[in-house]
């Protein structure tokens, strides 16, 4: 029963959303008195001059960004899993992933663009008293959009590495290779890695999807002349002109076939690595020199850290900055101005928390009925609503809640919200559920509990850990939507993400850091919360923090 | 060529009225108390943003009207809204009261039928307009008919760093100056509206005779007539910021440019923005502003209130608030938004004129003899032309 309603709540809007793009893309759109079936919208979005550069690069984008989130993200793990870095990187890990994705590309260009931090430090030693005319944000071909995916994705990564560590056996593994005289690198990458991979393969797709649909970094670090596909079509949807919604339309089901069509490159570089791979294991090279990547991983690494970290400083010292001209490494004056501006500020966050709240508390529920129930969904389930492309199946959804008469508001957004929240949270808790070790349960059962009883008292004390991290993962992760709250919400519902990429138009640094510092908190208190509460609940019983 | 629209116009419902005549203004009041507005105004200006939250204290405190802001980052989108409502038939009670609007967006919404009135001379502050001097009853050409209110006056200027160069006088001087000074200049990307305001700008001062431009623009005459701007912009575009590979996505963004080093010269359509952006850190004190020798384009910001609104008095009661003596006063000092006013000082009494003639305009406002002669808007035509042809000739670059 509840699987059932998870499954229609997963799937019924996607569907719902896919038949209301498809009807206008073939041409049929009542409201212009277009009601037969033909390829206009094809047509005249096959005409319009930047399509071709606009699909390519969605394209470039997109697999760029998942090949060096992949390249990267197994670097790191090759150079630093079992050490102690790797120990402080997984603290790090959770509110890396946590910060929505705008946030963190405004934070990128603070640092790379000709006017950033970078180049101030080389103005100040050089005594440039201009930036150089240099195309590094907004570059036509998207290398800084491809940077700051790759950027937020290689957490992500990370942290889907780490939940399939254990099964696979990395230890063993690589004592084995290392007896046969195979590096550590060499070692990871033979024998390790292809155990992870086959682990991760769903979220590397997912990253895959979602670079190449990608609406708010684009519009932040991307390419303008053309924009990606993923933005033109946004742009679409909003022209007045209600004819240029069947463009949109098409524009939407050409980005579901670019996804299909990424994901089968993919799946061909899959096989090519593979036999590439195997090839070096028939050959017996022992491959020394893949040792020398190991610093590389590292300062990769070191390097997202620091980015990351760096951005939100900076951000932060935007919020108070008085004038700050070009090249001072710090403004002229500090000034509160801008976070006085408190009512727009708050009304936002309180929106954004209760939101994130109220989705959060109903994907626990779902969450705990699965565990109490014993029940799991299948996977490709949970991550169909990630795959495809939210700009692909929302505008639909959009037009279909008119048509129904649905009001926009708070609960649309909050129901469309859930529907990206619960695949992260069932995702990252049904790993630890699963490696629940039922004998606790046996015993529990042996001693007259009832199912109840061992659920509540043994269960899901044991669980609290993983469920919490779970939880600020799900809380992340609404804080962040942005399409979904502005198109579904009618422009009525305003969050901290929404509000932040609206001032990101405007290029006011000064209130884009205070946003920015805003989402950052919004987004990362669950994670303190989570990692505080088992410590102070358990603080007297020892044996229960590591759940 | 809108067919879609005209078709829409043609089996669209006969306007509804609001359950007050707009006539009867206590009535309107009496109504209005109490009903929640939602204003889409484009969200993008920190200075505008907080104009609008005034306003909504005000009109509160006054009235018991609730305002809030839908911050836009496009105002079609507020357009297409109305529209996806009408489609699927929700004729009362839509998500939008009230838009910040003009131009092209004005003029298919009116020819839709998607617009409540006549309603704006109706208004008391309307008492108080300048209908003779400024263009509050024509927008980009097209007759408002009462179906929008005024509250702002406009009039394009362009901010200059004096540390680094010259007023010029007019574009072929603009384009002299790009030549020698590569990569010091840009301007918002089109269809941003600052961006197609300026390639406007450059039609208007090319054409020896910009009156063409009063009329529809034709599948005959528009090639000729548009010819000089590409003509122009092909020898301009390698000498922009970035080789015009990437442009500043609106006109805000250009403040940061100026104030990161990386040009020296942005057009603004608010003669006072550059002081108000001085006031608040955003720009270095050696800003100031300029015209062209033959003048520059200028119009009015209108408030419009959209058929299915729910809220209909509540907006006749903002929309009255917004022209009020004090509220203009309000928007025309620099520290609040620097935005010229609508009234004509003529019809205003001691105490109202002197708060207008205490407002110090800020250091880099040009004074109303200085700002010299406003040339009239194009017929939004040109512009919807003119902008796809940019983005055809120069929105690829790649």
């Amino acid at each position: 029963m509840v699987r059932l309603l998870v499954a229609l709540l997963l799937i019924g809007p996607v569907a719902a959303g896919l038949v209301g793009v498809v009807l206008p893309a073939f041409g049929y759109f009542p409201s212009i008195g277009r009601t037969t079936f033909g390829f206009d919208a094809f047509r005249e979005l096959f005409m319009w001059p930047g399509f071709v550069p606009s699909v390519r690069l969605s394209v470039t984008t997109g697999l760029g960004a998942t090949v060096l989130a992949v390249i990267g993200a197994s670097l790191i793990s090759a150079a630093l899993v079992g050490t102690t870095s790797w120990q402080r990187l997984r603290v790090m890990l959770g509110p890396f992933l946590a910060l929505p994705h705008a946030t963190a590309a405004f934070g990128l260009a603070f640092i790379i663009a000709p006017s950033g931090l970078i180049v101030r430090l080389l103005a100040v030693l050089f005594g440039w008293d201009r930036p150089p005319d240099l195309v590094i944000i907004n570059d036509p071909l998207g290398h800084a959009m491809i940077l700051g995916l790759a950027m937020k994705e290689i957490p992500f990564l990370l942290l889907m590495i780490i939940a399939a560590l254990p099964q696979s056996d990395f230890d063993r593994r690589l004592q084995v290779s290392g007896a046969l005289g195979y590096g550590r690198i060499a070692g990871w990458f033979l024998t390790v890695w292809p155990a992870i991979y086959g682990q991760i393969r769903l979220p590397v797709y997912l990253v895959l999807a979602y670079s190449i649909s990608v609406v708010d970094v684009a519009i932040i670090l991307g390419p303008t002349t053309p924009p990606p596909l993923a933005v033109a079509i946004t742009r679409l949807m909003n022209d007045p002109d209600l004819a240029m919604r069947s463009k949109a339309a098409a524009g939407a089901l050409v980005q579901l076939g670019l996804v299909m069509a990424a994901f089968s490159i993919w799946w061909a570089v899959e096989r090519m690595c593979r036999a590439f791979r195997n090839g070096i294991i028939n050959g017996g090279g022992r491959l020394p020199s893949a040792e020398v990547t190991k610093p590389f991983g590292k300062a990769t690494a070191y390097a997202i850290t620091a980015m990351l970290i760096m951005g939100i400083v900076i951000a932060a010292l935007w919020s108070v900055a008085g004038f700050w001209g070009f090249p001072d490494l710090l403004p002229n004056s500090f000034t509160l101005r801008s976070w006085a501006r408190r009512d727009a500020l708050i009304d936002a966050g309180m929106e954004t928390v209760l939101i994130a709240g109220a989705a959060v508390v109903a994907a626990l529920l779902i969450a705990l009925s699965l565990t109490y129930t014993d029940r799991k969904l299948p996977t490709w389930l949970l991550y169909a609503p990630l795959i495809v492309p939210q700009v692909t199946f929302l505008p639909g959804l959009q037009t279909l809640m008119l048509f129904a008469g649905l009001e926009a508001g708070f609960f649309p957004v909050l129901i469309v919200h859930l529907i990206f929240v619960l695949p992260y949270v069932l995702l990252t808790f049904q790993g630890a559920s699963d490696a629940w070790d039922r004998r606790f349960a046996v015993i529990g059962a042996a001693l007259g509990r009832s199912r109840v009883s061992i659920f509540v008292r043994l269960q899901l004390p044991m669980l609290i850990g993983p469920l919490l991290g779970a939880l600020a993962i799900g809380f992340a992760v609404s804080v962040g939507q942005y399409l979904p709250t502005l198109l579904i919400g009618g422009g009525r519902v305003e969050t901290l993400t929404t509000e932040a990429v609206a001032l990101a138009s405007g290029g006011d640094r000064r209130l884009i850091g205070v946003y920015a510092v805003a989402q950052t908190i919004a987004a990362l208190l669950p994670f303190v919360i989570a990692a505080l509460l088992p410590a102070i609940v358990w603080r007297n019983r020892k044996g229960m923090t590591h759940g | 060529m809108k067919s879609p629209l005209l078709a829409l116009a043609l089996i669209a419902p006969t306007a509804l009225w609001a359950e007050t005549d707009p006539a009867d203004w206590d009535a309107v009041v009496e109504a209005a108390k109490g009903q929640t507005v939602y204003w889409n105004a484009w969200g993008g200006s920190t200075a505008t943003n907080d104009f609008i939250a005034w306003v909504g204290d005000r009109v509160e405190e006054d009235f018991g009207v609730i305002l809030e802001h839908v911050k836009l980052t496009d105002t079609a989108d507020a357009v297409t809204r109305v529209l996806s409502e009408r489609d699927a038939g929700k004729d009362d009670d839509g998500a939008i009261d009230m838009i910040w609007i003009n131009g092209a967006n004005f003029a298919s919404m009116k020819e839709a039928g998607l617009l409540y009135g006549p309603y704006a001379e109706s208004l008391p502050n309307w008492a108080y307009v300048d209908t003779d001097g400024k263009t509050v009853r024509t927008d980009f050409t097209v007759p408002t008919d009462g179906y929008e209110s005024p509250w702002a006056m406009a009039q394009v200027v362009f901010m200059y760093d004096t540390a680094d160069m010259e007023p010029v006088g007019d574009m072929a001087a603009l384009l002299d100056w790009t030549a020698a000074h590569p990569g010091r200049f840009t301007y918002p990307q089109p269809p941003d509206f600052l961006g197609t305001t300026f390639l406007k700008q450059a039609l208007v001062d090319l054409l020896t005779d910009p009156s063409v431009l009063q009329e529809p623009a034709t599948d005959e005459n528009y090639a000729e007539v548009a010819a000089p701007l590409w003509e122009w912009l092909d020898a301009l575009t390698p000498n922009l910021w970035r080789d015009g590979t990437v442009y500043p996505q609106t006109g805000p963004a250009q403040l940061q440019l100026i104030a990161d080093q990386e040009v020296d010269l942005a057009i603004s359509f608010s003669p006072g923005e550059a002081s108000t952006a001085i006031a608040n850190g955003q720009l270095p004190d050696t800003v100031r502003t300029f015209v062209l020798d033959k003048g520059t384009i200028g119009n009015a910001s209108f408030v419009t209130i959209p058929y299915n609104s729910g809220s209909k008095e509540g907006a006749m009661v903002v929309a009255d608030f917004l022209m009020s003596p004090e509220a203009q006063a309000h928007a025309q000092n620099p520290d609040v938004l620097g935005y010229g006013t609508v009234l004509d000082m003529a019809k205003l009494d001691d105490a109202q004129r002197a708060a207008f003639e205490e407002l110090d305009l800020g250091i880099a406002t040009l004074s109303p003899a200085e700002l010299g002669s406003v040339q009239a808007e194009p017929h939004p035509t040109w512009m919807t032309r003119i902008a796809e042809d940019w983005d055809a000739r120069y929105g690829v670059t790649q």
